[in-house]
């Protein structure tokens, strides 16, 4: 039988596989990938923990952070866009602009 | 049946990202991270929350997806993403970590004492009217707040976007302009 647990270990699964994305990548479009992975994994455990108490406040939290994100993408696509025309680039390492 | 769903969501879901994460051709993220969030309103369904999972696919897979796939025309795709790394393991360990601080740190309490349901489901009511019941009364004033900010960055997406979407789409050697700095040079 699948309980809360097996849904809250799930959820930390992708949440450190996110994790590991946003420690590990330097290209600005796999960081904001990675970004919306973790996003995901915290919808899961809202929507989990929400089932197992028969309660509302966790799914409308998930629909709050599905709004976020859907922000994000909208603002940083257009950060991305003008860096891109910029740079020639989205690798972060590119940016750097202190020496030393 | 419903363990047998959910493992096979679990499973393919969490492959399916770690090739987004692992992935050097942006295209493969971004489409194994589209078919991540179809099996993701999958498991909500699973879990009752047929009005999440609606949502999730609409705005994550339809919106959202579309929206980074629509920015690709601007970046160059092809080639592979170069990245100089440091060591894997420390990365992993870092990740590893952290992630199951979290978890024990926000589970522990729910686990452990039992938490107050604070706005139980309606009686009689499926998902979708459950939903609307809560978010029209109780969560109005958030509802209206995420509007205007959904608003704000509709209006910031046109206006960082389309600046001088006419003038040159081929990288490199462009200034922006001194006006959007808002710099004293």
């Amino acid at each position: 039988m699948i309980g809360l647990s097996h849904y809250l270990i799930l959820s930390g699964i992708l949440f450190s596989i996110g994790l590991v994305g946003v420690l590990r990548r330097k290209n600005l479009l796999m960081l904001f990938f990675a970004t919306e992975i973790m996003l995901n994994a915290a919808n899961i455990a809202f929507a989990a923990i929400s089932s197992h108490y028969h309660d509302m406040a966790g799914q409308m939290f998930a629909f709050f952070v599905i709004a976020v994100a859907a922000s994000e993408v909208a603002v940083g696509l257009g950060l991305l866009v003008i860096l891109y025309k910029k740079y020639g680039t989205l690798d972060l390492d590119a940016y750097t602009v202190m020496r030393g | 049946m419903i363990t047998i769903a959910f493992y096979f969501f679990a499973v393919l879901t969490t492959l399916l990202f770690l090739v987004t994460v692992m992935s050097k051709n942006v295209l493969y993220a971004m489409t194994s991270l589209a078919a991540g969030m179809v099996l993701i309103s999958g498991l909500f369904f699973i879990l009752g929350a047929d009005f999440l999972g609606v949502v999730q696919l609409i705005v994550y897979v339809g919106a959202v997806m579309a929206l980074y796939s629509f920015a690709m025309m601007f970046f160059d795709v092809n080639k592979d993403v170069k990245e100089k790394n440091g060591s894997a393991a420390t990365v992993f360990l870092l990740g590893g970590a952290i992630a199951l601080m979290l978890v024990v740190l926000f589970s522990a309490p729910v686990i452990g004492q039992g938490a107050a349901s604070l706005y139980p489901e309606p009686m009689g009511a499926n998902n979708p009217q459950a939903v609307g019941l809560i978010l029209f009364t109780k969560y109005l004033v958030p509802f209206e707040v995420a509007a205007v900010m959904l608003l704000v960055a509709m209006i910031a997406g046109i206006i960082l976007a389309g600046k001088k979407m006419d003038l040159s789409l081929s990288t490199t050697e462009e200034e922006i302009p001194e006006a959007t700095l808002g710099g004293d040079k």
